[in-house]
């Protein structure tokens, strides 16, 4: 999808909630993800990098949503047109101790 | 590396309905499971479940988790608990964290059945201890035997949230509203009658403004909302309670499909971000399949189907199955899926509002409102008749998939008939003998057993009833109606339990005679 980065959003005017967490991992507010749109990212990947929203133990199960539906609101569009953060490995938080005890083919 | 025919990510109802048929298929079949224990939601799952024999009608969840589990056992499946799959790469290669180190599996089919998380809502106060989801209310009453609070306010009127509202009761909680922000109750009718009529007011067009406390929830303030969702000034409501309960969806867990490189939907439609899958579970990537809740948001009979399709299909896929054979298996499932998704709650039905039954009967608008069919409303439906002597009263009022009822009543008197969405009918001319094997069947706790004139000015109702201490006989009481409301007394006459009802006891209360048509649970004082 193509993304218009022209779009004027105007000011960022305060708006109730904004000093509510939205990502509870990773301590994120509502005025931080709304802030971070006016600054010009427009995915979520983008707010991701940006803020950390939906790096923490949850890795975005519970906020991915709700992130996406205020980054919605702002740009004015449908939800279902805020590209969705890409996925990856490890799927779940892994410690690196874990993830460096790999094992040569499914241990018996 | 480890290889296996098929590979199945989740041990829930979908993920091992399919380990089950490719097992039997001769497959070397391995599950995983993130979980300490396998059957993913079904073992949280305490009420009988809705549909026909085939679908596992009457029959709570958790034993239908333990009958998977055997049969899969049986056909040689191998499931692997605490095994969390982090990822899935070219070829069919599975990494998963298993202890303290990683393995690396391949399978020549894979099937994901990861199931779906629960989804939350913001409000002030909503990251203060005391807010949880439903499902986390669950597996602390359900799993670990563990009150989740003392005082509960439930937002989400959807079968979630009404079943765990039940359940919370009857682990001991008081569930002081059940609220939703919709103008309708999203659940089944019956789970928000059984709720509505132990006293639990219902606040439909409400949703949370705040939760109260500094350490922990104290409080909540709920308000009502306009058609656009925005609250109206004045019309705020305080509730001292110490827990508030979240079941406002889920979303689907589909990571591991999309870093698999199958092709996503993202239009909402399934709960949040799908698989493209075909009517067997297939996505665009050959050999990997997706079922359950991981491929849009329904429920578990629909994802054991679901599983049983994929199983079929990937034996198939690898040549472990005729063809022909297979196609014939698999076109029974697409029967029983059909049967399932049919009704006033079908997927396709999504998002209307429904006026008429089936029959051209006008739904409760009460029911859909305050959780309850009024009194001037219950008279219309057919199950709800009257004649001398004991009968069966049947406050099935919605067209869902179920018709246990009919079966369990071995004098007839019940009628569905082959189309399984009906309404269930008493048939006039049958006798009742008051074993009370229909109000027991039902899922819906919807059938009364009333004699509306036992002489002396006074009737007889019996309701099944699921909490404990069971009332005893000789107990006295109040009769409560279908709103919850005491509306007279009511003296317990008899309380019958039997392994035949699985668990629900019969309570037959005795009431004035006006009460016959009214008094549906008993409370006693």
């Amino acid at each position: 999808m193509r993304i218009d980065r022209s779009k004027d959003l105007g000011p960022c005017l305060p708006k109730e909630g904004d000093d509510r967490i939205i990502c509870r991992c990773e301590e994120v507010t509502q005025g931080e993800i709304r802030q971070a749109v006016h600054d010009g990212l427009f995915t979520l990947a983008e707010v991701r990098r940006y803020l950390r929203c939906g790096m923490g133990l949850c890795q975005g199960q519970t906020c991915g949503k709700l992130v996406a539906r205020i980054m919605a609101s702002e740009l004015g569009v449908p939800v279902s047109e805020i590209a969705p953060a890409s996925s990856r490995s490890p799927m779940r938080p892994i410690e690196m101790a874990t993830w460096a005890e790999e094992k040569e083919g499914g241990a018996e | 590396m480890k290889r296996y025919d098929l590979i199945i990510i989740g041990a829930g109802p979908s993920g091992l309905s399919a380990a089950i048929e490719a097992g039997k298929r001769g497959m070397s079949v391995i599950v995983f499971d993130e979980n300490e224990r396998p059957g993913g939601q079904l073992f949280k799952q305490i009420h009988k479940f809705f549909g026909s024999k085939e679908h596992k009608a009457k029959i709570r969840g958790f034993v239908i988790g333990q009958q998977l589990l055997d049969e899969a056992s049986k056909a040689g499946v191998e499931v692997k608990l605490s095994a969390t799959v982090v990822g899935i790469y070219p070829d069919r290669e599975v990494v998963v964290k298993i202890g303290d180190g990683v393995e690396h599996y391949k399978g020549d089919a894979i099937i994901v059945a990861t199931g779906a998380a629960e989804n939350m809502v913001t409000f002030d106060g909503w990251t203060l201890p005391g807010v949880i989801g439903a499902g986390a209310a669950q597996t602390m009453m359900n799993l670990h035997g563990v009150k989740p609070g003392k005082r509960v306010l439930m937002l989400g009127s959807g079968n979630v949230g009404l079943v765990v509202s039940f359940q919370l009761m009857q682990a001991g909680c008081e569930v002081v509203a059940l609220v939703d922000a919709a103008p309708r109750v999203g659940g089944y009718g019956v789970h928000a009658a059984k709720v509505a009529r132990t006293g639990v007011p219902f606040y439909l067009s409400h949703t949370i403004v705040k939760a109260e406390g500094t350490n922990h929830v104290t409080g909540v303030t709920i308000a009502e909302v306009d058609s656009h969702f925005q609250f109206i000034p004045g019309t705020e409501k305080h509730f001292d309670v110490d827990t508030i309960c979240l079941a406002v969806g889920l979303s689907p867990m589909s990571q591991l499909l999309k870093m698999a490189g199958c092709q996503m939907d993202n239009s909402g439609k399934g709960g949040g971000q799908i698989p493209v899958v075909d009517e067997s579970g297939a996505t665009s990537v050959p050999g990997i399949y997706a079922v359950g809740d991981v491929a849009g948001i329904e429920e578990a009979s629909s994802a054991m189907i679901e599983g049983r399709m994929a199983g079929i299909k990937a034996a198939e896929y690898l040549g472990f199955e005729e063809v022909k054979t297979g196609d014939e298996e698999f076109d029974k499932e697409v029967k029983a899926l059909d049967e399932l998704r049919q009704g006033m709650f079908a997927p396709s039905n999504r998002g209307k509002v429904i006026e008429k039954t089936e029959e051209g009967i006008p739904i409760s608008e009460n029911l859909l409102k305050h959780g309850f069919v009024a009194d001037d409303e219950i008279e219309r439906f057919p199950g709800v008749t009257h004649k001398v002597g004991i009968h069966p009263v049947m406050e099935c009022t919605q067209n869902i998939p179920c018709n246990p009822c009919q079966d369990a009543c071995s004098k007839h008197c019940i009628h569905i008939g082959s189309h399984i969405t009906a309404l269930p009918a008493v048939e006039a001319d049958k006798d009742c003998i008051n074993c009370g094997m229909c109000v027991a069947s039902c899922s819906g706790q919807a059938i009364f057993l009333v004699d509306e004139d036992t002489g002396n000015g006074h009737a007889e109702v019996t309701i099944p009833y699921e909490f404990l201490p069971l009332p005893k006989e000789g107990d006295t009481g109040k009769g409560l109606s279908r709103s919850g409301q005491i509306i007279c007394d009511a003296k317990v006459v008899r309380v019958r339990t039997s392994k035949a009802f699985d668990h629900t006891a019969l309570v037959t209360i005795e009431v004035p005679q006006d009460m016959a048509m009214k008094a549906r649970f008993y409370k006693a004082v």
